[in-house]
């Protein structure tokens, strides 16, 4: 399975923050058109791994390649102008924003002609047709008004903006870091859809998320990380649930062929 | 994918139930609001509303208690006269305001940047038009400071503003030996510097220059801050800094663009106060930073960031003229004008707590 080359890997990655240390050696594969399930324990590195392939932080070794070639990434816009776009577990979305505004946040669509060009106006209509346009079609939620502001919307909805957001910008990864976790169980329903949909285009993801049955209803291949690196990766098909759990929480060592995988 | 029809077969027994549940989502607008929740909701949409209710209250009430010589169009108009100064260094307050930051350094930076205008021209002979360019240019780097110890240093606005406030404030004094350029002196050599201090008159109104410039300002802001991406990111990152840097703005160079504007519109109000006073005097403006900060609160701009309009600040400031006026012309004393003054700040503030929890 590994003839093909990865789209988005990593080796070695240290992260430390003060006398935490948030990663420690760790590694990381995704390949084209799979979907990543990424499990572990609270604490276990998840969120700082995802940080650091989208530009969010940057490591304090190691080395990230896209398509093969090394990357730095010095902040989150790097990352996305590369077509990394990633859902946060803190979601990013400015509260006081409207839902078109904060889509297009850092890439906002200016009037063509001069009141683009020297008066910088933005394009409010053609956003909010676009942010309308994308949320029906994750058919999340039916919002009364686009331009609402976010910090109105239930948590659910906030989420399913930060999702319509990155499905809609992403062109090479998107990572999700537990888009589901405030959902319902039809709005998580549809975030599932949404990522075998998104699948279908062709574009790989990350999903991080503590739902056992999420993880290996969608997933190609499961990542555990454990302790700041990865401890294995498995395939949904050939281990139990219970198993990814054991093996998460360290009450089952590795067998030995998934620790190179 | 408007009907729920799950691409991928449910993980969950309890999910075969979904396809059957209705497609459109629970509302719940409309019932069960009391007005006073409506009221908030409102408010919370339009931050610029509380402070024009006040304002034109309190015209109504100054035009029945002191009559036609409050209510007409030279008294109006005086109030913009007395309060174009504070109002264009509460605009540069507001944008850093706007970023959770606060800017205390901005009354310095109006006289240094209005003492270098003077200095230049009269010290070394530099036509009025390049020291007034050299002004400006005073009051970016003073701004440019402040913006870079704030964004790259990464030190407390508060802190550093009050260093700056400092030291600028002492550089003004050192510089000009505390010298006042007299106002003879620059009408007869340097007009231009005195601009904003002509007038003309529709009727009895009395409209300055720098009025004119004042009100100009603040609605070219609003534009800039409603109608632009700068504009937006500005509020994003007094909202939640962090959440706008993952979700893409460039926080860092916008935190510093936002000082150094600060900076140069404080550079005008410099300006516009020669015209104000006719000359040039290095202890002019003392209580600009308070002023303006008055002004904001009082507008319903949120201390916290994020949150109100550029529109909101010209009514604050309006609010505090129509104040000072109106109760000179009763005929009290004018400590009631700050007693007034400090109750509507601790109104203002409660008010913007209050509309906050409508998000909540
Ligand atoms: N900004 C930070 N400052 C200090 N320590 C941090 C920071 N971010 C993460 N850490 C630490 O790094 C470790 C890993 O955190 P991380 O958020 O990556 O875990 P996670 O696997 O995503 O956990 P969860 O499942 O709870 O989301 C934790 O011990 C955490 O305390
Ligand atoms: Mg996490």
């Amino acid at each position: 399975m590994n003839a093909t080359q990865p789209i988005l890997s990593a080796r070695g990655l240290v992260k430390r923050y003060g006398r935490v240390t948030a990663l420690d050696q760790a590694d990381f594969d995704l390949y084209p058109g799979e979907i990543l399930a990424v499990i572990g324990d609270n604490g276990a590195g998840k969120s700082s791994l995802i940080k650091a392939l989208s530009g969010a932080v940057s490591p304090d070794e190691g080395e990230i390649r896209l398509d093969g070639k090394p990357i730095h990434f010095r902040s989150p816009m790097d990352a996305r102008a590369a077509g990394i776009e990633t859902v946060y577990q803190n979601l990013a979305l400015s509260p006081a924003l409207s839902i078109a505004d904060n889509m297009f946040l850092g890439r906002e669509i200016r009037k063509p002609g001069v009141l683009g060009s020297v008066f910088r106006m933005l394009d409010r209509p053609a956003m909010e047709r676009t942010a309308r346009e994308k949320l029906s079609e994750l058919g999340l939620m039916t919002i009364q008004n686009i331009s609402q502001a976010v910090e109105t919307l239930s948590g659910g909805q906030r989420q399913g903006v930060a999702v319509a957001r990155a499905a809609a910008f992403g062109s090479k990864v998107i990572i999700m870091d537990e888009p589901t976790a405030a959902l319902g169980v039809k709005e998580s329903r549809r975030v599932l859809d949404l990522i075998q949909d998104v699948k279908a285009r062709g574009m790989p993801i990350v999903l991080i998320s503590h739902n056992m049955p999420h993880v290996f209803e969608v997933a190609d291949r499961i990542h555990i990380h454990r302790l700041g690196r990865r401890l294995a990766v498995i395939k949904p098909s050939d281990y139990s649930m219970s198993d990814a759990v054991a093996l998460m929480t360290g009450a089952m060592k590795p067998p030995a062929d998934v620790l190179a995988a | 994918m408007t009907q729920p029809t799950p691409a991928s077969s449910p993980s969950q027994d309890f999910e075969r139930v979904l396809p059957a549940s209705p497609a459109e989502v629970a509302s719940f607008e409309g019932h069960g609001k009391t007005f006073l929740q409506r009221a908030r909701e409102f408010l919370h949409g339009n931050p610029a509303a509380v402070p024009l209710i006040v304002l034109l209250a309190s015209l109504v009430i100054f035009g029945l208690l002191v009559g036609s010589k409050f209510f007409s169009a030279f008294a109006l108009t005086l109030i913009l006269q007395q309060v174009a100064i504070t109002g264009i260094v509460a605009a540069a307050q507001t944008l850093v305001i706007l970023t959770a930051g606060i800017d205390l350094s901005v009354g310095a930076i109006m006289v240094l940047s209005s003492v270098v205008m003077g200095q230049f021209t009269f010290r070394y002979g530099l036509p009025p038009e390049l020291s007034i360019l050299c002004g400006f240019a005073v009051g970016a780097l003073c701004g440019f400071i402040n913006g870079f110890l704030v964004a790259y240093v990464r030190l407390p606005a508060f802190i550093v503003t009050l260093g700056m406030w400092q030291v600028i404030l002492a550089t003004n004094f050192l510089y000009s030996a505390n010298e006042t350029i007299r106002a003879q002196e620059i009408s007869a050599n340097a007009p231009i510097l005195q601009f904003f201090g002509e007038n003309f008159r529709l009727g009895g109104a009395v409209f300055t220059y720098g009025v004119i410039v004042f009100v100009a300002l603040v609605l070219a802001l609003w534009y800039v801050l409603n109608h632009t991406a700068w504009g937006r990111h500005v509020y994003a990152i007094g909202d939640d800094e962090q959440a706008a840097e993952l979700s893409g703005v460039r926080v860092k160079p916008i935190l510093v663009s936002v000082y150094v504007l600060s900076g140069l519109i404080c550079a005008l109000a410099g300006w516009a106060m020669i015209g104000r006073l006719g000359s040039v005097s290095p202890t002019a403006g003392q209580f600009a930073n308070i002023e303006s900060i008055t002004a904001v609160v009082i507008g319903g701009i949120s201390l916290f960031g994020g949150r109100g309009s550029i529109l909101g600040t010209m009514f604050g400031a309006l609010i505090v003229g129509v104040f000072a006026l109106g109760l000179r012309l009763w005929g009290t004393d004018p400590q009631w004008t700050y007693l007034m003054i400090g109750l509507l700040i601790i109104a203002a503030v409660a008010i913007d707590q209050w509309i906050r929890k409508a998000a909540a």
